[in-house]
């Protein structure tokens, strides 16, 4: 028979390219505007290419342009799903560089606020992951769960997202009578819907399916990456700078820091879910242990006055003219202050030239360096397993693009 | 500040063993070293970035395992000009170390930190972004979070804040990805009447 124009010649293989398909940068299965250029033969990704920077809002041309304090409502959006993290991380950074410190009461009431931000992170991360996948109830939960944070946000600073809340040297304001209750409630009932999430997630087989053993990274190619956070607990390293350089007062209560030994999605997850039952405790304790006394450090030259006192007193009307008008001035030089944020090591690095504005205010930020890793995480993957890869590094795009 | 705080050219505080180490092993290197509010930081002499971190890196009882932060500072009205910062951790030996060293406006290049860490990658396409720092040896210098077509580097002390760029046309798409998007339309939507 001829090879003519209806029978072509017969191949061993067929004719295959790989694919180039572009996931993003508004993909409804990531939540966070990311795009990542894949190249598939088949299912299976050859390549990929992660570009970030869709959200850059030049968040250091603006620090270093404002006084000291002026930054402190930017770092609200720098992860906006826990804000009170970057503002305390931010004002330790300056409270380092100024020589001060804040109060013990101003330290437990940040360090509730730094959990319950951590708490809401997660149930941000957990949701979205699950309705990612399909599952749309856990993260109508995870989201009634964050409500309740987000109450306790309310109450400690009158705002419910970009909180604004931590001050150099104190806090914006003292806690509302009856807070304690409202947070044990507030609390409480978000682990119980929590515990809804619990059984629907953990054990279920779909689930389990698209989580477990995907998007693994040994130990040490995440460090040298430079990933942290629960993505590097996951794998197996403790690391925690709560931990191991403790701030506030995480010296003083008794927590764990939860690890796991595969590194996959599902560890991810555990890990995670381990730590907002930590943070429960941790903000217990914090509770307990609150002592009283004032939320701001005791001196005119970073304290606000109280808007009463300005309006009636000659030396508060001072206080706040020099404050607005010349600014925090600390001594030259230069600081980097780590804390935990909820993805990992965020930092600060403040350099001062003696001016009260800064002139080189640097954010750390744990989602850029952990975004990093996503190529090399889905690297021969399937391409259904770049979505809970991707949940699961959750990729804060306030934060990894500043 | 308040009393009895040490300024930073007066500070009789003991040096940090990380400091101490990294002097044993490379005299000539460093160029000044200081502890202000306790952060160990050592500024070395520019060509030997690359030996003095992989030192860093594989010495025992240093092993910085993760390079946390790199960025750059800009000095503008001093030479050299612009100072590159890296913060670096050791998870093994729970210390941490700044490494700073400067490089001149006429050719702010530098070695590229890429294959002692992987992660120096993309935080050196930022500081490039920012500050136009050329990375010798990195394997994809690009921007990274601005566009191509962008004038400047913004963390510059002399971009001003509210410079604006110019409109950029959109860019042109591969001619063959064009016909394909041409022919998938006219097969969905039919031909456009003339």
């Amino acid at each position: 028979m001829d090879a003519g124009r209806n029978n072509p010649p017969v191949t061993d293989d067929l004719h295959t390219q790989p694919m180039e398909i572009q996931m993003g940068p508004s993909h409804p299965s990531t939540h966070g505007t990311v795009k990542i250029t894949l190249k598939l033969d088949g299912e299976r990704i050859l390549d990929s290419e992660v570009e970030v920077g869709y959200l850059h809002r030049g968040f250091e041309k603006e620090c270093e342009s404002g006084e000291y304090y002026q930054a402190i409502p930017y770092t609200d959006r720098l992860n906006y799903a826990s804000p009170m993290i970057n503002n305390v991380g931010y004002c330790l950074a300056a409270e380092k560089l100024f020589g001060i410190t804040a109060p013990p009461r101003a330290q437990y009431l940040r360090t509730i606020a730094c959990e319950l931000s951590r708490m809401s992170d997660h149930f941000t991360c957990i949701g979205a992951a699950a309705l990612e996948l399909a599952a749309l109830t856990p993260f109508l939960y995870c989201v009634q769960a964050r409500e309740q944070i987000y109450d306790l946000h309310e109450s400690l600073c009158g705002a419910r997202v970009t909180t604004n809340y931590v001050r150099i040297g104190g806090l914006q304001s003292d806690l509302q009578p009856g807070f304690a209750e409202l947070c044990r409630d507030k609390v409480a009932a978000a682990l119980k819907l929590f515990g809804d999430v619990d059984e629907l997630l953990t054990k279920n087989p779909i689930f389990r399916e698209r989580m477990e053993r995907t998007g693994t990274l040994p130990a040490d190619t995440l460090i040298a990456y430079g990933v942290t956070g629960p993505l590097l607990r996951a794998a197996g390293v403790g690391f925690d700078v709560r931990r191991a350089e403790p701030y506030l007062v995480y010296d003083r209560l008794d927590f764990d820091v939860p690890v796991g030994s595969s590194g996959d999605n599902y560890d991810r997850y555990l890990v995670r879910f381990a730590e907002l039952r930590q943070s429960a405790r941790i903000i217990e304790q914090a509770l307990r242990d609150l002592p009283d006394g004032p939320v701001d450090v005791d001196d005119p030259r970073f304290r606000w006055p109280a808007k009463g006192k300005v309006f009636n007193r000659m030396e508060e009307l001072i206080d706040q003219f020099k404050l607005v008008t010349e600014g925090m001035r600390p001594p030259a030089g230069e600081v980097y202050q780590a804390v935990e944020g909820a993805n990992g090591e965020l930092g600060f690095y403040l350099v001062s030239n003696g001016t009260g504005k800064p002139w080189k205010c640097r954010c750390r930020a744990p989602s850029f360096s952990n975004t990093q890793a996503l190529r090399d995480m889905i690297q021969g993957a399937l391409l259904a397993d770049v979505i809970p890869t991707f949940d699961m590094v959750n990729m804060i795009g306030g934060e990894c693009d500043r | 500040m308040s009393d009895g705080e040490p300024t930073p050219s007066t500070a009789a505080v003991a040096e940090p063993p990380v400091l101490t180490r990294l002097r044993e092993r490379f005299p000539d290197a460093i160029v000044a070293t200081h502890a202000y509010r306790g952060d160990a930081t050592a500024e070395i002499a520019p060509a030997t970035l690359l030996d003095v971190c992989t030192f860093l890196r594989d010495d025992p009882v240093l092993a910085f395992d993760l390079l946390a932060d790199v960025t750059a500072v800009d000095y503008i009205g001093t030479t050299p000009r612009f100072e590159l910062v890296y913060h670096l951790r050791s998870i093994a030996q729970g210390h941490r170390v700044r490494v700073k060293t400067r490089v001149p406006e006429e050719s702010p290049r530098i070695a590229s930190l890429t294959s002692v860490w992987r992660g120096a990658n993309w935080l050196e396409r930022e500081t490039y972004d920012m500050y136009g720092i050329l990375f010798d040896g990195h394997p994809d210098l690009r921007r990274i979070y601005l566009y191509e077509e962008f004038q400047g580097h913004p963390l510059r002390k002399d971009y001003p804040k509210e410079k604006r760029q110019p409109l950029v046309t959109a860019r042109d798409v591969a001619p063959e990805q064009a016909e394909r998007t041409e022919a998938r339309e006219q097969q969905r939507y039919g031909r456009w009447p003339e």
